[in-house]
């Protein structure tokens, strides 16, 4: 073992999660003592790596190997018997217990099952390397975020692990905290730990990791020494797209004094929007770029009357609307796709049918009762017009491929002829087929006159596809520009700087 | 069935034979066990035993048939047993004391009130409907207790034991009142469950009550009526009950909720809600029934008959589990 330059080595991994492809065909390789970093956008995988390597989740093909050991078993046991311990995002301790008994936790000194003495000199000793300065007798419950982590920490040292990885260790955390994690890092490498760290915190990584692996749509776009990059080369790696893509052509922009079909004043909320502006006109496609964080997904619910407007006014059609509620605004012909499908969108007890009825119950039925010959005609029409896969009025939509999914969800809301279709990621995590449906649709919709809000995290996306963008960072709009004039590049060049402006001063943050 | 590219079956699709039997495999139980008891005994076979063994049911299985709305759509409910009481007493009290037909509607209407109450402290305070109907069981109970001072009320009033007792012709056969009020609630709850927007809107929010929420579902009514509608089976049955027995008692239906739920869970019907029938938690309870009559027509010791059916749901339960999902 010890000479093994290799510490973890993936080959050929790949990963499903009920017909969605989550890994694929993934390599990656984690040399001795270094702090490897994990990045890319939310849905690229890394957590998900992290998982496999951690043995959490069992790879459906491929071989993950520790140390130049080949990897069979993959459970969280296993995985410590390998010295690889994992700390997650949502920390595993036992709040009621105490710092020792959790540090110790299922490895207590004991004779014969009783349990005795010992615990406390094995936390000092423990205690010399990490040099964190906790009370083994307080309760974990009263511990900050940062100072559980540091229990973590300290029981997977307690576990002989010499391969941490790290799943967003930082996410919530302040920048000193922050700081102080890493500089324990740096601990634990001067000690030949190896560390892998899973983040999207880009500014981080570079400060502390030697090498990354960015991750895109669940495969590996690139390995590199942390020395090499930047934060705008991660940022293009973790967004670029290939340009094999066909980008439909866009209907014409209706005119400027066209009258809107919703329109936000100054509007804010709880979840951090301030001061949001905005208009969306009929037939017309709207972009939000920004950042993860930057307040897309919170201006789309706040249109769609999930999250309650605290200042400002919203209007639909010309008229004030006062407390609006999900149920109101698709009434008023609202419509959301969420971004997470699986949690927010589909019902996936249910079949494909019943899915697509499920925002626009009372156009296929009368008092109540289901008219199921129109219903069926409709879900037909439905799956002929999107393609979707497999092609049953009842199929068992959990078992459909993302993209297919997608379509199922973009059906629900195509049958509603909303007059303002808001998009949150719609082309996440599905095939190159069903992305250019998909992208087809949205223009299909604004030619036949409904006002598009698109969200994407790929910006080649909102740039060719929408007609004109609103560029967001923290929580607000600072910039509207016509979409043909943006490129990529730009659009990155004018966020980061507008973070930079934001955050002159402190250290600076990629994302809230 | 359309013009849309036809796809082989896909790898993951497993033989459609074990697909069968995990769908309907209580069907293939019940057939069995039908058989089974045929053979065993010349007395099961028989229109009066079966009938007796419908009769029997009847209470339970109109729990059972209204507990699946409350179950599919993401809840459990332990207080019907104790709805159950209040409604047989109040019933018992106001057929002696009022009028016997009003009495007869008393019943579910005390069950909807209570129901609702459930209802609506499980969402505006967003607590789990097991904690809230636990506790709720208890109050009604009481209330059941108080109402009555504690002692049975007779209740031998002609005009109140029809829906209990009678009998009609049909087809040549005597059938039990309280058996063609059961089918007939039973063929209610199909229809709602499978044809109306309401019965759609209870699948999404058992199965995923986010993304009913943002479809524009008012979540929180639609388990507030789920509830209503447990409370009024529960009053129904505690009707039917006081009316055949003729005596209202405030310990009624104790019992019951776990009777209601164990048969809802031997029919299928996933407790995690989203999925399940009617027919279903019927098949359920004729099944749990068809034990206890086999065993006494068969003379078995009786202190079999609850460890048999305990066995027999653990063993639907761990099936259901071991299928794969995903």
């Amino acid at each position: 073992m010890p000479g093994e330059e290799i510490a973890v080595r993936v080959r050929g991994v790949e990963k499903s999660f009920g017909g969605t492809r989550i890994l694929e065909d993934i390599a990656v390789d984690i040399g001795r003592g270094e702090v490897h970093a994990l990045v890319g956008e939310n849905g690229a995988g890394k957590s998900s790596l992290g998982k496999i390597i951690g043995g959490y989740y069992t790879p459906d093909r491929g071989r993950v190997e520790v140390w130049g050991s080949e990897i069979t078993r993959f459970t969280p046991r296993d995985a410590l018997g390998h010295g690889v311990a994992m700390i997650h995002q949502e920390l595993q301790l036992v709040p009621a217990l105490t710092v020792l008994q959790n540090v110790f936790l299922g490895q207590e000194s004991n004779r014969a099952g009783v349990l005795t003495r010992g615990d406390r000199a094995r936390f000092a000793e423990l205690e010399q390397t990490c040099n964190f300065g906790l009370d083994p007798d307080a309760r974990v419950a009263d511990l900050r975020i940062a100072e559980r982590q540091k229990v973590e920490i300290m029981r997977a040292i307690a576990r002989d692990a010499r391969i941490i990885i790290m799943d967003e260790p930082t996410s919530s955390l302040t920048e000193d905290e922050a700081s102080r994690l890493h500089a324990l890092i740096a601990r634990l490498k001067a000690q030949g730990k190896t560390v892998i760290y899973v983040s999207h915190f880009l500014d981080h990584i570079l400060a502390n990791c030697d090498r990354v692996t960015i991750m895109r749509d669940g495969a590996v776009v690139r390995s590199a020494d942390i020395a090499g990059e930047t934060k705008r080369s991660l940022v293009a790696s973790m967004l670029g797209r290939e340009a094999d893509i066909l980008w439909p052509e866009l209907p014409p922009a209706p005119g400027p004094d066209a009258p809107p079909v919703v329109e936000l004043r100054d509007v804010s909320t709880r979840a951090g929007l301030s001061g949001i502006s905005l208009v969306v006109r009929p037939g017309e496609i709207v972009g939000l770029i920004g950042l993860v964080g930057a307040g897309r997904t919170e201006v789309a619910r706040a249109v769609f009357g999930a999250d309650a407007i605290t200042a400002g006014q919203m209007l639909i059609d010309g008229v004030v609307q006062e407390r609006l509620s999900i149920r109101e605004a698709v009434e008023k012909g609202i419509a959301l796709v969420p971004e997470d499908r699986r949690k927010q969108g589909l019902v996936l007890t249910q079949a494909t049918r019943p899915n697509i009825s499920l925002a626009t119950l009372g156009r296929i039925s009368r008092g109540g009762i289901l008219r199921n010959r129109d219903e069926i005609a409709r879900t037909r029409d439905m799956i002929r017009h999107f393609g979707i896969v497999p092609a049953r009025v009842d199929g068992r939509v959990v078992s459909y491929s993302g993209g297919n999914q997608q379509k199922v969800l973009l059906a629900k809301w195509a049958v509603a002829r909303p007059r303002l279709l808001i998009l949150d990621e719609p082309s996440r995590g599905v095939d190159i087929g069903a992305r250019q449906r998909i992208h087809e649709f949205i223009t299909e919709m604004a030619r036949a006159g409904t006002g598009v809000l698109l969200i994407s995290s790929e910006l080649e996306e909102v740039i060719n596809l929408s007609h004109r963008s609103y560029l967001m960072s923290e929580g607000r709009i600072f910039a509207e520009e016509p979409s043909a004039g943006l490129t990529v590049n730009e659009a990155l060049a004018r966020v980061f700087a507008e973070q930079d402006r934001h955050s002159a001063g402190q250290e600076t943050r990629a994302h809230e | 069935m359309s013009d849309a590219p036809t796809l082989s079956r896909r790898p993951d699709q497993r033989p459609p034979v074990l697909e069968i039997a995990r769908e309907y495999g209580i069907l293939v139980i019940i057939a069995l066990l039908l058989i089974g008891l045929t053979f065993a005994s010349d007395s099961f076979l028989t229109p009066r035993n079966l009938l007796n063994i419908l009769n029997q049911s009847a209470p339970l299985a109109i729990i059972a048939c209204a507990l699946t709305f409350v179950i599919i759509g993401g809840g459990f409910d332990l207080s019907t047993g104790a709805i159950f009481g209040v409604a047989a007493v109040s019933a018992g009290w106001i057929a002696i004391h009022v009028d016997p037909m009003l009495a007869i509607l008393v019943g579910p209407v005390i069950g909807m009130v209570l129901g609702v109450v459930n209802g609506i402290i499980i969402t505006a305070f967003n607590v789990h409907s097991f904690l809230v109907t636990l506790a709720t069981s208890l109050v009604y109970r009481g209330i059941a207790i108080l109402i009555t001072d504690g002692k049975l009320i007779p209740v031998r009033i002609p005009e109140f034991a029809w829906i209990g007792r009678s009998r009609v012709s049909l087809f040549g056969l005597e059938v039990n009142v309280a058996v063609l009020v059961m089918l007939a609630f039973m063929v209610l709850m199909m229809f709602v469950l499978n044809r109306t927007t309401f019965g759609r809107k209870v699948f999404a929010v058992g199965g995923n009550s986010e993304a009913a929420l943002l479809s524009g579902i008012r979540t929180r009514l639609i388990v507030v009526i789920t509830f209503a509608m447990s409370g009024i089976a529960s009053g129904l049955a505690g009707v039917i009950t006081v009316s055949r027995i003729s005596m209202a008692e405030p310990q009624a239906g104790a019992g019951m909720e776990l009777e209601a739920i164990a048969a809802v869970i031997l029919g299928g019907t996933s407790i995690m809600g989203g999925a399940g029938a009617i027919w279903r938690s019927v098949a359920g309870v004729l099944l749990m029934a068809l034990i206890g009559n086999g065993f006494n027509i068969l003379n078995v010791n009786p202190f079999f008959k609850d460890l048999t059916t305990g066995v027999i749901i653990v063993v639907a339960v761990a099936l259901a589990a071991a299928s794969p999902k995903r």
